[in-house]
């Protein structure tokens, strides 16, 4: 007959007290939310009266997560960036010429002279020779600068090929090392791209590695995308290169190992400049917006010792020679040197504005992205728009919860209410599994559990027919309840588990708020299923054995 | 007195006319893809590309002149419309400028939307960009063809699950009726150029999923009533099968609608096209499972002697619970 071991009953209200539990800090959303910065910001050092009496507006023996709120609901902007990876392969190239041409050099017997020549293919070095026949021993040479790939998938194999075309030696990047590349890359850019955005600290960003090559960044309310793009678009590859000379002719050839600049500020003013770098920005261990003897806006650093060394020798070795600071592929500016600088300390001046200053100082100390970035997708949310978002919402919910609260117990009275009570439970511990695992509520994340909502009593809405049914038989209320849920569980799991398959799919295949409503809908089929088959269930059989009717009215 | 929605008992003869009910749904189906191939879809930005600018402004917004503001910048492809809604407040105008993807640029740059904003802000002082969004020609491809792949693998997973629980006769009527309902809903919304997003895949699916719960409770009462009729012919297990389980696919169908209309008036402009389709979907949904999908199984015919054991290999598994 109807009956429930105690231990069951305790499990069930056991797993409704906890979920009660997890989706109470959400009433108290904004004391919880201060709580939680505040908590934040004192394991990150700031340990200040403020922040502990912020801290203690919310008691830390009650759980404090909350359901995080969308980009949509909350206002920020999204960003999609593809990184470009190749650009590196170049770079790397780059570098690798001068060590190429000294060991060649030492060769001369064997393979001549040897000469740089442009490539039409990106991230590829090559050499022409003038004695063909050193071919062989020149690349025997080259291959001699090969390291072994450092990476788990390219054990065994080594950075470069080199080929012969000729008289000419091809040097590119192997395929296990643009891998190995292409991975350091992408997480280099991500730390980058992370420490810039602490620099300008918003809440909790989101900054994820999507796919092979691109990287999604949602920070919460930020005023644009625009901003955000600004912070972190610019490479912020800081060099300094000797000049070879200035010109204004843009088409003009800089010949092999060196490269065409243009001015920052003086449009039409180019430099030529030689390719490799004495110093990169990578060595820049300070910067930070200054004035200079003029008192006009520049920024101030500092070099590592092996960085301050270069530039030293630098400087006393090139005295009165013009020397350029390029800020992504612009001359911000190209002192002549005047004396020797030691100490590895100097300063970048321009015809910046204070906030340009201020900028670059934050992009230089956050250090360079390694490569540049291509944004795909962009979306900003104004703050005022996503508070009208919440506030619809909210009336929304409500007005659908009461319809429906109301249609059920007009429909089914005394087991409608039951229904009700197993409803209103279903909320809470929607909001307490979001709750739990740190999930986004989005707008159509609201929209799936207003959907929720309606389809949640579906469970119950087949039990009671069924039970009906089962009355219509005479079979007395006992069994006709208990044969009314035993008939209606294959369709009840069947019905759910297709549309859970559905949110499964959605889940895994969408993005962004499309997540957000599957997680709401896939969380609301199992809370709907758990409370129509067993708290509902329970209710209706304390009821009856509290009352032990003769007849039931369904 | 309870609320009753249906007689507790009913005895509609639900097959007395199926090429009817099969006729309307046919010249239905012919019809949406018919306004499918002639007018297209109105895709938003996500599977086209381009930028949508969400302004708001206390002047009444002048259409005409934001287009002649617009114009001047030679954007190429520019919609505006007004939005209205009846939560906004009395002075809060809102419209929404859709401007395509430029020429070789992955995204829409913020120049751009900068020059937008001046030039607006000529013909309304105080506009403000609420949101804007901007999707690439690359990423926008991409999430088509992911679409395209979650409507696919929702309805295949659908296939399978009732090829299992049930015989491969009622998958293919589920099917049908699924497949029947999202032609459906892309007609409507291509008929009503409602805007077709990302969100909007989201609310096909929901309806893959809805349309499948009701299929499948029928679906549920067929299969235990062809175990307790074993004399009967197929139409007339089929009949009373839906008559008892009518009460509840309406009480079910009426709840979600309550909900979901209460959503729609509601819930603000942002998501109003996705609670359409959703609403539309519960809609044809029921409807579907009724007389799409039980008319496809009583053509299709159906095993029924479930006693002896299975030995064709295809539905090893339909009797797992039979």
């Amino acid at each position: 007959m109807l009956q429930v071991d105690l231990w069951k009953r305790v499990l069930i209200w056991m797993t409704v007290a906890v979920g009660l539990i997890l989706a109470t800090p959400n009433v108290f959303y904004n004391r919880v939310e201060t709580h939680n910065d505040a908590v934040k910001a004192i394991d990150a050092g700031f340990d200040t009266t403020e922040n502990r009496d912020a801290a203690a507006t919310w008691p830390s023996f009650l759980p404090s997560g909350l359901v995080n709120l969308g980009l949509d609901l909350r206002g920020g902007a999204h960003l999609l960036a593809e990184v470009q990876v190749v650009e590196v392969y170049e770079a790397r190239m780059e570098a690798l010429w001068p060590e190429v041409r000294d060991v060649l050099r030492d060769a001369r017997d064997t393979v001549g002279t040897i000469r740089l020549q442009p490539s039409a293919t990106k991230g590829e070095l090559r050499v022409k020779i003038s004695e063909a026949g050193g071919i062989d021993r020149a690349m025997e040479l080259v291959r001699g600068l090969a390291q072994p790939v450092v990476s788990l998938t390219g054990a065994g194999s080594t950075d470069i090929v080199v080929r012969g075309e000729d008289d000419v030696i091809v040097v590119s990047l192997s395929e296990a090392e643009q891998q190995a590349m292409d991975n350091r890359t992408m997480q280099q850019s991500l730390e980058i791209i992370r420490r810039r955005i602490d620099e300008v600290g918003t809440r909790e960003p989101t900054i994820q590695r999507q796919g092979y090559d691109r990287i999604l960044i949602q920070v919460p309310g930020i005023g644009s995308a625009a901003e955000l793009k600004a912070i972190i678009g610019t490479t912020a590859q800081l060099t300094f290169q000797p000049v070879i000379s200035r010109t204004t002719d843009a088409s003009e050839r800089p010949g092999a190992g060196n490269e065409l600049v243009p001015a920052l500020d003086d449009e039409g003013v180019f430099y030529v400049l030689e390719q490799a770098p004495v110093v990169t920005g990578e060595e820049l261990t300070n910067a930070q917006p200054a004035f200079d003897q003029n008192g006009r806006p520049a920024v101030n650093f500092n070099f590592n010792p092996s960085g301050a060394r270069k530039f030293g020798d630098y400087t006393a070795n090139n005295i009165g020679s013009p020397f350029a600071i390029v800020l992504d592929n612009e001359v911000i500016s190209a002192p002549v040197i005047q004396s020797h600088i030691p100490g590895g300390s100097g300063i970048i001046t321009g015809n910046f504005t204070v906030e340009e200053s201020t900028h670059l100082a934050v992009l230089l100390r956050a250090g360079a992205l390694p490569a540049k970035m291509v944004f795909l997708e962009e979306r900003t949310i104004g703050p005022e728009l996503g508070q009208d978002s919440i506030d619809a919402g909210k009336i929304a919910t409500m007005v659908a919860f009461v319809a429906v609260l109301v249609f059920m117990a007009l429909s089914y009275g005394l087991f409608g209410i039951f229904a009700n009570i197993a409803l209103i439970l279903n909320i809470a511990l929607i909001f307490g599994l979001l709750s739990l695992i740190g999930a986004t509520l989005t707008l159509p994340g609201i929209a799936g559990i207003v959907l929720t909502v309606g389809m949640a009593v579906d469970a119950n809405v087949l039990v009671f027919e069924r039970i009906r049914e089962e009355l219509r038989t005479a079979k007395g209320p006992a069994r006709a309840i208990e044969l009314g849920y035993e008939k209606a569980l294959s369709a009840i799991v069947d019905a759910n588990i297709t549309t859970f398959i559905t949110a499964v799919i959605l889940y895994v295949m969408g993005s962004g708020p499309v997540r957000g409503f599957a997680i709401t809908l896939g969380f609301g089929i199992l809370t709907s299923v758990f409370t129509a088959i067993f708290v509902t269930r329970l209710l209706i059989i304390i009821w009856f054995e509290r009352r032990r009717p003769k007849t039931i009215e369904v | 007195m309870r609320l009753k929605l249906v007689p507790e008992q009913t005895k509609f003869d639900f097959f007395s006319r199926p090429a009817l009910w099969l006729g309307i749904s046919a010249i239905m189906i012919v019809l949406a893809l018919a306004s499918f191939g002639l007018r297209g879809l109105n895709y938003g930005i996500d599977f086209r590309g381009g930028t949508t600018i969400r302004t708001e402004s206390t002047q009444v917004v002048d259409v005409a002149a934001y287009r002649a503001a617009l114009g001047a910048l030679e954007l190429g492809d520019v919609v505006i419309s007004e939005v209205f809604d009846p939560n906004f407040r009395d002075d809060q105008n809102v419209a929404m400028v859709r401007i395509g993807a430029q020429d070789g640029e992955e995204a829409v740059s913020t120049d751009l939307i900068e020059e937008a904003r001046l030039a607006l802000a000529e013909v309304a002082t105080d506009i403000k960009f609420v949101s804007v969004e901007s999707v690439g020609p690359k990423v926008s491809g991409e999430l088509i063809r992911t679409a395209a792949i979650a409507v696919t693998l929702a309805i295949g997973a659908v296939l399978i699950y009732v090829w299992l629980r049930f015989e491969w006769q009622f998958a293919v009527g589920a099917v049908v009726a699924l497949v029947h309902d999202v032609v459906l809903t892309i007609g409507i919304f291509s008929e009503l150029q409602i805007r077709f997003d990302l969100a909007i895949i989201a609310a096909l699916l929901t309806i893959v999923g809805y349309s499948l719960n009701d299929t499948v409770v029928v679906f549920d009462r067929v299969r235990e009533n062809l175990i307790k009729f074993k004399s009967l012919t197929l139409k007339d297990v089929l009949n009373p099968s839906i008559n008892e389980t009518l009460s509840r696919t309406f009480m079910t169908s009426v709840t979600t609608l309550l909900a979901l209309i209460a959503l729609f008036v509601l819930g603000g402009d942002v998501i109003r096209g996705f609670v359409f389709a959703m609403i539309w979907g519960v809609i044809v949904g029921t409807y579907s499972s009724i007389f799409v999908a039980s008319t496809i199984l009583l053509r299709l015919g159906v095993k029924r002697d479930w006693s002896k054991p299975v030995d064709t290999t295809g539905n090893q598994f339909g009797d797992i619970d039979a």
